[in-house]
């Protein structure tokens, strides 16, 4: 690799560490391990009880111990095993001494139900309760705790503090894109000479009931109960939604100049980016498919390659009826009579939908396909859906070679994002 | 620390659209009157004992037509949403597919509005006893409207300005508090300064009047209680009383507004940002010293318009480091506006530019002499938004010559 700069005069864009953790282990080792295999980590939650739930199983990270706990708590430590991992690998500054800026894709924090209810046995059985009542045990000091823990920017500014990254941390979120938005924040920042570094991490540790309650209600999530481990079915016939899961992901991003010039090791490219909102509806995708599109065609052109140079797609890939069907549409319309050869396979099927984590997760999945050159299976693929004509790689991973990898994200409100990722600058 | 500037004298940065929607009214020409007028519009009693500056009612219909649309938000996103087409329409820009279709827009929200008879009726239900397994989940599923989440998702402010307004083509969001607008502005201006982006739509909105937000702040004693006081004069009764508004702006490059004829109110020149980790007395003083000499050459026919908050001890570090640059008029939106929280900044910059594009500083309404009258039309104005816990950004807007 000579050139320091892409054919549109950016500084290249390289990925030097990675980190994840997902419901199948910590760490890229493990989770490439299982990955691969075709493992599952969806289990019936035990987490808290599942009485009256339509939905009773989840990708959680329950092996991760974390003391208080909440969401807020478990997203912040996932996020910090990530960085931890990403940054250990580049050999970039020190643990604690980040020499760029963090983007932080991250759920919305916001008080949850534990310390809901510590704030109604505060008020006292013989009061009744309101806000009014709660408003008057919240101050004098008690919770001050609370204050700090649930602000929006509390990850952000620990994860800020913990590894020393500089500047004012970005907390971000584009719904199941945020992973994506965060790696491509990163991106820009390097390519416009902002930063010679970036600290992209994405995390989502939201498995409670009332998140549950949310998506249930939405009718977004699968009901397949039993076992947990075939609910999430990709682009087969018999899909009925995704299943929510925890995880997290982190890239250290740094431009192709400044990683060679400390003789770090280049695990990847981020060739490209693209992203485009869809205004059609809140939840569903335009059905003439052309925000998708559109996106697709942002990154392919960002990186400056054709849609013949893309070895493998990354799925959104959730498993509802809908998202399948439109990615399908939107990769037909891109890539022609090839959609029903290049391999498209979901990480989602085995992992979940990581929600605010995917994107990123995803990404180091993508890496990882490209490092190993074995692309992951998508599992529970028995009846297809003759209308989604894909090689989903059905089942089994695949030896092949992989030059170039799209990862795709749709999300609520419409915000599609797609990442270009490659070994070799192109 | 970060900073963006437009370095290339091709990527000048504009401000071109302005859209204010707040307890003094909605518009320019409202806020304008209102500001010289020194009116503020508190409700001391709704929410006693803590104050509020209450949402100035307006007919969403002329921003949001469809029925079913404004149903489908919370008041932050309708205040949000009807913001963001003042600015749009203050741009010249409502209608105008094309560019709205490839416009980038950067929101910071806040988000998560409670149903608060939900929540209190589970509480009560728990307080008599009821504590089966499931009867969380029971009472959820059963009581809550299946479309809240929507209202309360903190991208869904940008979704229902995509929805509502045509604006398609980037679309982040950015949360976390005051320093969520600060970014909004930094990077959007960044990303067009490079020619990474050519237009974008900025900004924020808060529905203050909420309890269960008063109890976040609670938690940490940061409510203003019983009687309001301007920022400055707080004194021991420190802290902040949240208002409801939504402030976006239009930002594009100069070549951009040229071509399209666009006039602008001002141009946004600079905007950095720094976390000072706050563990010692003067870190925040020191580090707003520190964006201050990264924010650009800085004359001597400038103002400053802050976001001080009234909390303690961010407001006095700030006074203090006010006290090292006493040629600057200085002006607290939190005053008039009360503490919008992410949309503070993108508040502050849209004053800026209204009044550099008015040709006068809107008159001082502080009854301690720390803000003074200004005589001359200021040809720069310094946007500070300090956080009340974190975060702190400063903004350079000034008259295009």
């Amino acid at each position: 690799m000579a050139a320091t700069r892409d054919k549109f005069g950016r500084p290249i864009v390289v990925v030097t560490g990675m980190g994840v953790v997902t419901s199948l282990g910590t760490g890229k080792a493990d989770n490439w391990k299982k990955l691969t295999a075709g493992e599952s980590g969806i289990r019936t939650i035990t987490r808290f009880p599942t009485d009256g739930l339509k939905t009773t199983m989840a990708g959680t990270v329950d092996f991760i111990p974390v003391e208080p706990f909440s969401s807020t708590d478990l997203s912040e430590r996932l996020g910090e095993l990530v960085a931890e991992e990403a940054i250990a690998q580049a050999g970039i500054g020190t643990r604690s001494d980040f020499p760029g800026p963090l983007f932080l894709a991250v759920a919305p924090v916001e008080v949850e139900w534990p310390q809901r209810q510590e704030l109604g046995r505060a008020i006292g059985a013989s009061t009744e309760v309101d806000y009014d009542a709660m408003l008057r045990v919240s101050g004098g000091g008690r919770f001050a705790q609370y204050h700090r823990r649930f602000l929006f920017g509390s990850v952000a500014d620990h994860l800020a503090e913990k590894f020393g990254t500089k500047g004012s941390p970005i907390s971000l979120s584009t719904a199941c894109a945020s992973g994506a938005s965060a790696i491509q924040l990163g991106v820009e920042a390097i390519r416009r000479g902002e930063a010679d570094a970036a600290l992209c991490v994405a995390t989502d540790g939201s498995v409670n009931p009332e998140a549950l309650v949310r998506f249930s209600l939405l009718s977004a999530l699968s009901t397949h109960n039993e076992p947990p481990q075939a609910a999430v079915r990709p682009f087969s016939k018999n899909r009925d939604g995704f299943v929510m899961a925890e995880g997290a992901g982190a890239l250290v991003l740094e431009s192709y100049e400044a990683a060679t010039a400390r003789g770090a090791q280049i695990l990847g490219i981020l060739a490209g980016c693209g992203e485009l909102a869809d205004s059609f509806h809140r939840t569903r995708s335009s059905p003439d498919g052309k925000p998708i599109i559109g996106c697709v065609r942002n990154a392919l052109s960002d990186a400056g390659i054709v849609s013949d140079q893309i070895d493998y797609i990354n799925a959104h890939g959730t498993g509802t009826p809908e998202n399948d069907k439109m990615e399908y549409l939107g990769i037909s319309s891109v890539f022609g009579e090839r959609a029903k050869q290049i391999p498209v396979s979901s990480n989602k099927s085995m992992v979940g939908h990581t929600l605010s984590a995917a994107g990123a997760v995803e990404a180091v999945f993508s890496l990882l396909t490209l490092e190993h050159q074995r692309i992951p299976p998508t599992i529970n693929y028995d009846i297809p859906d003759p209308a989604i004509p894909f090689d989903v790689v059905p089942n089994k991973a695949r030896d092949a070679r992989v030059t170039a990898v799209m990862s795709n994200s749709f999300g609520f409100g419409g915000q599609n994002a797609s990442l270009i990722l490659t070994r070799e600058p192109v | 620390m970060t900073e963006t500037k437009s370095s290339n004298p091709a990527a000048e940065v504009w401000i071109t659209g302005i859209g204010l929607a707040t307890s003094l009214g909605e518009g320019l020409d409202a806020h304008w009157d209102a500001l010289n007028q020194r009116r503020i519009n508190v409700d001391e009693k709704g929410f006693a004992p803590y104050i509020v500056h209450p949402w100035a009612p307006v007919n969403f219909d002329s921003q949001i037509p469809k029925k079913g649309d404004q149903r489908q938000m919370e008041a932050w996103q309708r205040i949000g949403t009807y913001a963001a087409g003042l600015a749009l329409e203050s741009a010249g820009l409502k209608g105008n597919k094309e560019i709205l279709a490839r416009m980038d827009m950067i929101v910071a929200a806040g988000g998560g509005e409670r149903d608060l008879a939900v929540d209190c009726n589970i509480l009560n239900s728990e307080a008599k006893g009821n504590s089966a397994p499931g009867f969380l989940n029971e009472r959820l599923m059963n009581d809550l409207r299946p479309t809240l989440f929507l209202a309360q998702l903190s991208n869904l402010l940008a979704g229902n300005i995509a929805i509502v307004h045509g604006v398609t083509g980037s679309s982040r969001t950015f949360m976390g508090e005051e320093a969520a607008g600060v970014d909004a502005a930094r990077i959007a201006l960044a990303r067009i300064a490079a020619g990474q982006s050519d237009i974008a739509l900025i900004g924020g909105s808060q529905n203050g009047e909420r309890k269960d937000l008063l109890v976040l702040y609670e938690f940490g004693d940061f409510n203003l209680t019983d009687k309001f006081a301007p920022v400055w004069a707080r004194g021991d009764k420190r802290g902040f009383a949240l208002g409801s508004g939504g402030a976006f702006l239009v930002i594009e490059s100069r070549a951009h507004a040229e071509a399209r004829g666009a006039k602008p109110y001002a141009r946004l020149t600079n905007v950095v940002a720094d976390l000072a980790r706050r563990n010692h007395p003067g870190e925040v003083t020191a580090t707003l010293e520190k964006l201050w000499s990264k924010i650009g050459k800085l004359g001597n026919n400038g103002a400053i318009i802050t976001g001080a908050t009234g909390a303690e001890p961010a407001t006095s570090e700030e006074r203090a480091f006010l006290g090292e640059h006493p040629d600057f008029a200085v002006r607290a939106s939190g005053t008039a506006f009360g503490h919008t929280m992410e949309t503070q900044f993108p508040l502050g910059l849209a004053l800026a530019a209204l009044s550099i594009s008015r040709g006068a500083l809107f008159p001082p309404n502080d009854p301690t002499g720390l803000e003074v009258e200004m005589s001359n039309p200021p040809t720069q104005i310094v946007v500070i938004g300090t956080g009340h816990w974190r975060g702190e950004g400063m903004a350079l807007v000034e008259a295009i010559k």
